[in-house]
């Protein structure tokens, strides 16, 4: 008598309805709860075996519990051509799209932009040209592309620089807020956990040390079915260049706010060389994700995921060589022109932030703790 | 080394035939003694290596702490465990042989890349029998199939042997394919490791008749015994019961091939099991499984439709490992018996003289407790608790074929041996294609990936001694 209860669950287009992601998922964790061979490998497998069922508020934070090492995928006896078809990174980043969608706002943006990877190119270039166009209605042509001696602030004045960043910022900032909340309350999450000072401790240690892109120990499997430990140093430099480029903007914004010491700051100075070095990892980091990601086996990817992954990183990748670009010329008449290029991706940056791929800071991180309260739990019982 | 010689036909120092943990074992032994290897797998490269896909453990001898595993763990309480699941049915020359060669293969296969999985919080606690490698089966053959290619054996796949010309002291000549595209190899020296014939049903079916349509094939579709039909014919020893296999029960409702561990079920001892005429046939509450694990999958082959039924109430549902698929429930005994399509008279029946057998006790799954049956013809010797509390719910069950005992004899530096016992020349065996001369009879975890890796290191290595000749 065989059964059809493990068929492959249907999808309908492109952007499927969670629901069929959720079926689809709840399908494959059935067969892997049956199985557990992978149980080493992650934080996914361990959780699903506190469980005997699987229902969506289970999927989408084990969804974003999984960092798409793709152990799993590789070792799995039941992938296709089998006909249980598991797929199991394939499924996560399926789910892990919608959390993102989902809690996404502006919604109708956030559905533009995260639609294809052309419409969010497209978004790219017309922030980047507005911004453009902005400030040469604003400053003048000849402000642009006549300022020379790395005086940034004659191409783009002080107060038009910090405010529309302070207003980019605050906005990203208040909507990842917000999905962060609602994603801890979907899931099952209490006011009272989000405070837990242990789980947070532990949580922020399985994060900052990109725990999970280990795998089972000796990393990601990337490009294909054999681990190696370049996707986490592609990543590692990627966060840690990110947040040297903070450092250094909030160093040079600490200069100029309370020493009153203006830019351009000399090349042995604080926020140049933590702007240089974050600048140089930022660049080696997302370019090597990109290379990762064009060479990786499509398979265990799910398309529309890539694309965010795509976008997001490029993105990073265009704020870093323009930003190292401006260092480079900025005593060249060519700066008024980079320095308004780099201002419009970083805008672009951060507009798009709570639209793509940017948001799994908050939902991995916000499932990384719920981990770690489980974990306690299931020890405390025990 | 002598490859591609005068003829048009590719030639190799050793050809391994077979393309799972033994012949990957083999083929690396091979090739470090310096030999040129290729290694025939008759499945496709996404279908790769045998039974061993859905391996996930191996048990070895350690003094003291080895990896993961505590302890210690010794010939003589090895060898005993090995007398007790098969009732003496072992070569005890082979089989001490295999275990004293086990110390420290823990070390060779991490040597080749095996990376061992410690104890987690979820299914696995610390071992002292065996040893976890991370991610399982399909992760080790990875991991192997890469060790293979940077020592540069070449491998060929959808590559099924039809043809083998046994040709002591000259090349053996391996025919590839189907008779109309078929491909020529030669080989000094031939490593057979081409796992049992469980697959074959047909072949199962001049045993068992009819029944074999009805058996759960475990494991791969490609263990269709060619090469060990080959072998006997080109006068090998035959060793082993053909009619004995190592069975499960399994869910009914699953594939016929490749279910691999999630079709397994475990909820047997916690209720009763019915045949298709309602009626219980054998004491489910013997002894704690994995222990009894292995026997059901032989009863079941044994009754009518090679079909019964778990039978279980709400008490019970969730003291197992969870389901691959959902149990069938119902409110009431009619309607139960009416989704398994069981006479329901004979239903209620059979569970109302279980439940007034059942004598109260401590219940306590965690060993051998004092619920017990009195006065029916099939007891129920622990863990009889009254089937009453609804939702009823049911497995279907059939007998799972994990492998078959029936193979070639072997000598001990792996030669496959004739019927006077001289070995055939240059001819090896590794794996489930000889584990029946150690393992003849029942089943114990980790074993199969013990025998096929010492043996598979033992015909490698013989094989490379040979091909110098």
């Amino acid at each position: 008598m065989p059964s059809d209860e493990l068929k492959v669950i249907e999808r309908t287009g492109p952007h499927p309805p969670l629901v069929q992601l959720l079926a689809e998922a709840d399908r494959q964790m059935t067969i892997c709860n049956a199985c557990r061979y992978c149980e080493g490998y992650c934080a996914v497998f361990p959780a699903m075996e506190l469980r005997r069922e699987f229902k969506p508020d289970d999927l989408i934070y084990m969804a974003n519990l999984c960092f798409d090492c793709r152990a799993c995928y590789y070792a799995c006896p039941y992938t296709a051509p089998h006909e249980w078809a598991v797929n199991v990174p394939e499924i996560m980043a399926a789910v892990r799209e919608e959390t993102y969608r989902e809690h996404a706002a502006p919604k109708m943006l956030a559905r533009l932009f995260m639609g294809s990877r052309l419409l969010a190119s497209f978004a790219v270039v017309a922030i980047v040209s507005l911004v453009f166009a902005l400030v040469l209605a604003t400053s003048g042509s000849a402000a642009v592309f006549g300022t020379t001696g790395a005086n940034f602030f004659a191409v783009v004045p002080y107060w038009s620089m910090v405010l529309p960043a302070v207003a980019v910022s605050a906005y990203a900032l208040a909507v990842l807020a917000a999905g962060g909340v609602r994603f801890w309350r979907d899931t099952g999450g209490t006011v009272g956990q989000m405070f837990s000072v242990s789980a947070l401790f532990r949580a922020s240690k399985d994060a900052l040390g990109l725990v999970y892109l280990k795998g089972g120990g000796e990393g990601c499997f990337y490009p294909d079915e054999l681990p190696s430990m370049s996707r986490r140093w592609f990543h590692h430099f990627v966060f840690y260049g990110f947040m040297l480029d903070f450092a250094s903007t909030t160093v040079a914004a600490f200069y100029d706010h309370f020493l009153d010491a203006h830019a351009p700051y000399a090349l042995l100075s604080v926020p140049v060389v933590l702007g240089l070095v974050g600048g140089v990892m930022l660049t080696i980091g997302a370019a090597g994700l990109l290379g990762l990601k064009w060479r990786a086996d499509r398979t265990p990817a799910h398309p529309s995921m890539l694309d965010l992954d795509v976008v997001f990183i490029g993105l990073l990748l265009a704020t870093a060589v323009t930003g190292l670009l401006l260092l480079a010329l900025r005593e060249t008449a060519a700066m008024g022109t980079v320095l308004v290029v780099h201002l419009g991706i970083v805008a672009a940056l951060f507009v798009t932030l709570p639209l793509g791929k940017f948001a799994h800071v908050t939902y991995r991180y916000a499932a990384l703790v719920k981990n770690q309260i489980e974990i306690a739990e299931s020890e405390h019982s025990a | 080394m002598t490859t591609r010689a005068s003829t048009m036909t590719p030639r190799y120092d050793v050809i391994v035939i077979g393309g799972g943990n033994a012949a990957l074992c083999a083929a690396i032994e091979a090739r470090r003694g310096g030999r040129s290897v290729l290694i025939l797998e008759a499945a496709p490269t996404m279908f790769r290596g045998g039974n061993s896909r859905h391996t996930r453990n191996v048990r070895y001898l350690h003094r003291g702490e080895d990896f993961h595993l505590v302890g210690d763990y010794l010939e003589d309480e090895f060898y005993q465990d090995l007398l007790d699941v098969t009732g003496g049915n072992t070569d005890e020359r082979l089989a001490r042989l295999t275990i004293r060669a086990s110390e420290g293969v823990g070390h060779w296969m991490a040597g080749n890349g095996i990376t061992w999985q410690g104890a987690l919080r979820g299914t696995l606690q610390l071992s002292r029998t065996n040893a976890f490698f991370l991610g399982g089966g399909k992760a080790l053959l990875n991991t192997y199939y890469e060790t293979a290619r940077k020592l540069g054996i070449e491998v060929q796949f959808d590559a099924e042997v039809c043809g083998l010309e046994v040709r002591p002291g000259d090349f053996h000549q391996i025919t590839v394919g189907s008779e109309a595209a078929a491909r020529l190899y030669e080989a000094k020296v031939v490593v057979a490791a081409s796992g049992g014939f469980e697959a074959n049903l047909d072949w199962l079916g001049e045993y068992w008749g009819e029944a074999a349509q009805n058996f759960l094939i475990r494991g791969t579709p490609y263990n269709k015994g060619g090469v060990l039909k080959l072998l006997l014919a080109a006068g090998a020893k035959a060793i082993g019961d053909p009619r004995e296999y190592h069975a499960v029960a399994c869910d009914a409702r699953g594939p016929q091939f490749d279910g691999g561990i999630v079709t397994r079920l475990d909820s047997v001892p916690f209720g009763i099991v019915v045949n298709r005429d309602a009626q219980r046939f054998s004491d489910e509450g013997v002894d704690m499984w994995p222990k009894r694990y292995a026997s059901w999958g032989g009863l079941l082959a044994r009754q009518p439709g090679q079909i019964a039924y778990s039978i279980l109430d709400a008490k019970l549902a969730s003291e197992y490992i969870p389901s691959l698929y959902p149990a069938i429930r119902a409110d009431n005994l009619e309607d139960l018996a009416r989704h398994l399509r069981l006479p329901p008279v004979e239903l209620r029946h059979t569970i109302e003289q279980f439940n007034a057998a059942v004598v109260p006790g401590t219940y306590d799954p965690t060993k051998l407790d004092d619920c017990h049956t009195e006065g029916l013809e099939v007891a129920k010797s622990h863990w009889a608790q009254t089937i009453d509390r609804p939702p009823y719910m049911a497995y279907p069950l059939r007998p799972g074929i994990t492998f078959t005992y029936h193979g070639v004899g072997v000598a001990e530096d792996g030669q496959v041996i004739g019927d006077d016992g001289h070995p055939l020349g240059n001819v090896f065996a590794a794996g489930e294609i000889m584990a029946g001369n150690i393992l003849g009879r029942g089943y114990m975890a980790g074993f199969g990936m013990t025998i096929g890796t010492i043996w598979g290191r033992i015909a490698g290595q013989g094989a490379a001694a040979h091909a110098e000749r």
